[in-house]
């Protein structure tokens, strides 16, 4: 098991309810962290809906949803960007 | 070189100031908060503390090797802000304009899709509106760097 904080902004954040968790995760991937955040309960089923919608961050890089997870500290999930 | 991320406002001309001294060119960029007719009374953009940072040091690493810049600049705002007030500014010094004018443009592209920065609307009676969506154009716009 790996200790993990995962972070969420935007409307991501708003539909979790919180904009940080620190979690135990069997996940390799990403894709296998959101399986398993998606089915913690209906808030985080809701921000995992539509993973088109959803950009990942792994240790502050932008990743795939296919990226490892293997010693990373932090994954954030987050919209599309809109700065400028 | 400098990427900067601030909640207050700045201040074009001090940044400026003696900014690309000895360059041939400077060219600046500085975007404003929008009121959208009427609309809106300003914008609040929420960032990834961090990841920010690294990103626009990365971006703009990247134009002054690309485009051979003497200097660079960024500055990005957070929190809320009031229509017409800047949000941001990028600024590229070079021997030449072209590389100068070319380096603003692949900053600001670069900048706007993958910089994490997410824009929520307030609305003219004070209240939060909507998150502002990211456009098709600002992804394509990568496309031709």
């Amino acid at each position: 098991m790996t200790t993990l904080d995962v972070l969420y902004f935007a409307w991501l954040r708003e539909r979790v309810g919180v904009p940080k968790e620190r979690i135990e995760t069997a996940a390799a991937t990403v894709r296998e962290l959101v399986g398993e955040l998606a089915a913690k309960d209906e808030w985080h089923a809701a921000a995992f809906s539509d993973m088109a919608a959803v950009r990942v961050a792994v240790d502050q890089e932008l990743s795939p949803l296919d990226a490892p997870i293997k010693g990373a500290r932090e994954v954030a999930f987050f919209p599309p960007m809109t700065g400028g | 070189m400098a990427a900067r991320v601030q909640e207050s406002a700045f201040d074009l001309g001090a940044e400026l100031a003696g900014f690309g001294a000895g360059a041939g060119a400077v060219v600046s960029f500085t975007g404003l908060v929008r009121d959208e007719g009427g609309r809106l009374a300003g914008l609040e953009i929420e960032h990834y503390p961090g990841m920010t940072e690294r990103a626009l040091e990365a971006f703009g690493a990247q134009a002054a090797e690309r485009f051979g810049l003497t200097e660079w600049k960024i500055v990005h705002r957070t929190g809320p802000m009031t229509a017409g007030e800047p949000i941001m500014m990028v600024a590229t010094a070079a021997p030449h304009r072209r590389a100068a004018f070319e380096a603003a443009e692949f900053l600001m592209d670069w900048l706007k899709s993958r910089a994490p920065f997410w824009k929520r609307e307030i609305v003219a009676d004070g209240t939060p509106g909507t998150w502002v969506a990211a456009k098709d154009e600002d992804e394509d716009a990568l496309g031709r760097w």
